[in-house]
C-alpha cells in the first residue's frame, strides 16, 4: 500500500480555552479531491490551515506524505521543529486563499517567481519560464506584468493558484477561494480549479459552493462542532444525508 | 525696511552665513543618517521582540517622544559633561538630535510592519519562506513605502529641530544670522532670510521625497 | 562616575516647575484653539473651486510648516516691533504657535474632510439647509470626530513646542530649568525631572484624550 498523501489522525485544537478541534481523522490518497463543507465556526478552515502549520495543533499528528507536520518525537515528548524545517514542510503543499494574499508590491509574475527563486532555490532564468508556464496554465500569461492592483479580484486569485501550485505541491489546499470574489467572478476562478483536479492533483478544499463541491470533489465531509459529521461520495451526502444537522445545512445553503 | 542694505550685510558676510548653513547640514544629514538605523532597530525590536526587550524599548521610546527636543538637547548638552562624556555642543546635539530621530522612525517602522495584513506573512509562509525570507522579500518592501512619506517629514523635522543647537552655543545657520544681526541690527530681513532658507532646505526635501514616492510608488 | 544625587534643590523650587507646566499648557490650549480656526478656515480654503484661494492656503501651510518653529518666534518677538507691532512676550509666543500649528491642523482638517462620504452635504442639502448651515451643522461636527486622533497629537507636539518659549524669557518649564540648572548645578536631577514631568503630563494628556475619543465618538 502507498504512503498517503494526508494522513491525519486525532487532531486536537485549542484557541485560548476553545476546542475547535476535537479530534479529526483523514485520510487522502494521491489524485484524492475532498472538499470540507459546513456551517462557519465549525473548524473547516481551522484544519486545512493545521495542515501546513499556519495553526499549531496541540495533540494528534498531521502527516503530508508519511511525515509529521511541525514536530516530531524525541524521547516520548513533542518538539516543535526548526523554524527552516517547518518552511521546508510548509513547501511541500500550496495553498490559496481566500483574500488571494498576492505581493503587492511584486508583478504577477514575480509573485509566482518567489517560492521557486527563495525556498526551491530555482535560478532566476528558469523560475520566469516556469512560472510564465503556470500562469499560461491559469490564463493569466497576457497579465505577467501586472500588478495585483491592477489585477480583478478573479485575476488575482487565478495568479495566486499559479503561484501555490508552481511549488509542485503534493497537495493543494483552497480556502473559501471564491466567498471574496464577486458572483460574476467565481466562475473563472472555479473552472481553473476543476482543471487542476481533472489532472489529478490532490486536493483539499474549504468551500461555500455546494454545486462545485458536488461536481469536483470524490469525498465530501461535512464538520460540526469540530468534528467530522459525515463523510462519503457527494452523491450520498448530498442526495442521501444520513443526519439531520446535514439535511438542514443543506436545505439553507440552497443546495 | 532696506533690501539693499540687508543683502549688503548678507553679501559681506557671505562665509559665516556658507559655514553655519553647512553645518545645518551636516548636524541634519548625520543625526538622520544615524538615527534611521537605530530607529529601525527599535521598531523590529517593539514588533518582534521579546517581552523585556520590548518593554525596555518602548520605555526608551516613549520617553524621548514625550520630552520635547529641546529638553533633550539641553539635558544631553549639560548632563554628558557631567558624567564625563566630554562631548562638543556639536556633538551633543547631534547626539540628542539621533535620539530624536531614531524613537520616531521607530515608531513609524512599528506602525508600518502593523498595518500589512497578516494574510501577506501566511502567503509567504505557505510557499516555504522563513522568517527572514518574509521579512526580506514580503513585509520589508511593503514597509519601506508606507514609510516613505512620514520619514520624509521626519526629516524635515530634524532640520527644523537643528536649529535649537544654537541656544548651546553651536554655530549653525540660525546663530550665525543671529551673530550678523548682532552687528548690523537688520534683525526683520536677516530672520527673514535665515527663514527661507530653511524653507528651501525644507521644500527641496519635500519635493525630493515626492519624487522618490511616485518612483516607487505601485501601479494599480 | 563620580555623582552624589540631591533632588532637595530641584524638589525645593518643584512648585516653580509646575507652574511653568502649567503654563506651557495654558500656551499650547490657547493657540490650538486660534490654530483651530485658522485650520477650519484654511481646510475650506483648500477645497476651494478658486485657484488662487487653493493656491495660497498651500503657500501658508507649505511656508510654516517647513520653516523651524525657533525662527517663527524669533522673527515674532524681535522683528516684528519694526513694523510697529509690539507684542509682549507671552502674546508674541501665543501668535506665533498659533500661526505655526493653523498650518498642520489645516492638513489635518483637510484631510478630515476630504475623507467625508459626498452624501452628507447633499443629504443636509436635501433636507433644505443651506451650504453654511450644512457646514456648522453636520459637515464640521462629523468630521470633528473624525479627527481627533491626529488633532490630540497636535496638542501634544503643540505642547512640547511651548518649552521654546524659554529662548524668549517666558517663564514655563525649560526657563524655570534652566535656571535651576544654573543657580544649584543639579545637573542631571533638574534635567531628569523635567522630562519626566514633560513625559508625564503627555501621557496624562494622551490618556485624557482618548478617552474623549471613546465618549464623543458615534456610536456603532
Amino acid at each position: 500500500m502507498t504512503i498517503p498523501v494526508l494522513e491525519i489522525t486525532n487532531l486536537h485544537k485549542k484557541f485560548g480555552e476553545v476546542e475547535v478541534l476535537k479530534g479529526i481523522d483523514l485520510t487522502m490518497q494521491s489524485g484524492n479531491v475532498v472538499s470540507l463543507i459546513g456551517s462557519s465556526g465549525s473548524g473547516k478552515t481551522t484544519l486545512l490551515r493545521c495542515v501546513n502549520l499556519l495553526e499549531d495543533y496541540e495533540d494528534g499528528v498531521v502527516a503530508v506524505e508519511g511525515e509529521q507536520i511541525g514536530y516530531k518525537q524525541h524521547k516520548g515528548r513533542r518538539i516543535r521543529l526548526k523554524e527552516r524545517e517547518i518552511a521546508r514542510q510548509r513547501a511541500m503543499t500550496g495553498m490559496a486563499f481566500q483574500h488571494f494574499n498576492l505581493f503587492p508590491h511584486m508583478s504577477a509574475i514575480h509573485n509566482v517567481m518567489l517560492g521557486l527563486i527563495k525556498t526551491r532555490k530555482t535560478p532566476k532564468d528558469e523560475a520566469y519560464a516556469a512560472a510564465e508556464g503556470w500562469l499560461d496554465r491559469v490564463g493569466m500569461k497576457n497579465w505577467k506584468d501586472h500588478y495585483p492592483g491592477q489585477l480583478s479580484g478573479g485575476q488575482q486569485q487565478r495568479v495566486a493558484i499559479a503561484r501555490a501550485i508552481a511549488m509542485n505541491p503534493v497537495l493543494m489546499l483552497f480556502d473559501e477561494v471564491t466567498s471574496a470574489l464577486d458572483p460574476e467572478l467565481v466562475s473563472e476562478v472555479l473552472a481553473v480549479v476543476k482543471d487542476l483536479a481533472s489532472d489529478g492533483m490532490t486536493m483539499l478544499l474549504v468551500t461555500h459552493e455546494m454545486q462545485f463541491a458536488h461536481d469536483v470533489s470524490d469525498t465530501v465531509v461535512f464538520m460540526q462542532d469540530g468534528r467530522i459529521g459525515e463523510q462519503g461520495p457527494p452523491e450520498q451526502l448530498f442526495h442521501n444525508p444520513k443526519s439531520e444537522r446535514l439535511a438542514a445545512f443543506l436545505k439553507n445553503s440552497k443546495f | 525696511m532696506d533690501i539693499m542694505q540687508a543683502l549688503d550685510a548678507i553679501w559681506s558676510a557671505r562665509w559665516p552665513l556658507l559655514d553655519g548653513f553647512g553645518n545645518t547640514i551636516l548636524i541634519s544629514a548625520v543625526s538622520i543618517l544615524l538615527g534611521t538605523p537605530l530607529g529601525v532597530g527599535v521598531g523590529l525590536i517593539l514588533s518582534y521582540g521579546n517581552r523585556v526587550l520590548r518593554f525596555i524599548v518602548r520605555l526608551y521610546s516613549d520617553f524621548l517622544r514625550g520630552t520635547p527636543v529641546f529638553v533633550l538637547i539641553l539635558a544631553c548638552f549639560y548632563i554628558l559633561s557631567i558624567v564625563g562624556i566630554q562631548l562638543s555642543a556639536f556633538q551633543a546635539g547631534v547626539f540628542a538630535l539621533t535620539l530624536f530621530c531614531s524613537s520616531h522612525v521607530g515608531e513609524i517602522v512599528q506602525g508600518a510592519l502593523k498595518t500589512i495584513p497578516k494574510g501577506q506573512t501566511e502567503a509567504a509562509k505557505s510557499v516555504g519562506l522563513t522568517f527572514f525570507g518574509t521579512f526580506f522579500s514580503v513585509l520589508l518592501p511593503q514597509a519601506l513605502r508606507m514609510i516613505l512619506p512620514t520619514w520624509v517629514t521626519t526629516a524635515t523635522e530634524i532640520v527644523k529641530a537643528s536649529t535649537l543647537l544654537s541656544v548651546i552655543g553651536v554655530v549653525e545657520l540660525l546663530l550665525a544670522t543671529q551673530q550678523v544681526i548682532s552687528r548690523t541690527y537688520l534683525s526683520l530681513e536677516l530672520y527673514f532670510f535665515a527663514g527661507l532658507v530653511f524653507f528651501l532646505i525644507n521644500f527641496a526635501i519635500e519635493k525630493a521625497g515626492r519624487f522618490v514616492e511616485r518612483k516607487v510608488s505601485l501601479p494599480n | 562616575m563620580d555623582y552624589d544625587f540631591n533632588f532637595a534643590a530641584v524638589w525645593r523650587d518643584f512648585d516653580i516647575l509646575l507652574s511653568g507646566l502649567g503654563l506651557g499648557l495654558v500656551l499650547a490650549v490657547i493657540s490650538i484653539a486660534i490654530g483651530c480656526l485658522i485650520g477650519l478656515c484654511l481646510a475650506f480654503a483648500m477645497l476651494s473651486k478658486k485657484r488662487s484661494i487653493r493656491w495660497a492656503a498651500t503657500v501658508y501651510v507649505s511656508v510654516f510648516r517647513n520653516t523651524p518653529i525657533l525662527v517663527l518666534i524669533l522673527f515674532t518677538f524681535f522683528a516684528l516691533p519694526e513694523f510697529g507691532i509690539n507684542l509682549g512676550k507671552i502674546e508674541s509666543f501665543i501668535v506665533t504657535l498659533s500661526v505655526y500649528s493653523g498650518a498642520y491642523l489645516t492638513e489635518v482638517f483637510r484631510s478630515g474632510l476630504v475623507s467625508l462620504p459626498p452624501g452628507l452635504r447633499e443629504a443636509g442639502l436635501t433636507v433644505g439647509l443651506t451650504e453654511f448651515r450644512t457646514k456648522i451643522l453636520i459637515t464640521i461636527p462629523v468630521m470633528f470626530r473624525r479627527v481627533l486622533p491626529a488633532l490630540g497629537n497636535n496638542f501634544i507636539s503643540l505642547f512640547k513646542d511651548t518649552s521654546l518659549a524659554a529662548v524668549i524669557a517666558v517663564p514655563e518649564l525649560t526657563f524655570y530649568a534652566r535656571k535651576i540648572n544654573v543657580e544649584t548645578f543639579r545637573v542631571i536631577e533638574t534635567w531628569l525631572v523635567a522630562s519626566l514631568m514633560y513625559v508625564i503630563a503627555c501621557s496624562i494628556i494622551a490618556a485624557i484624550l482618548r478617552r474623549t475619543e471613546n465618549r464623543l465618538a458615534i456610536p456603532k
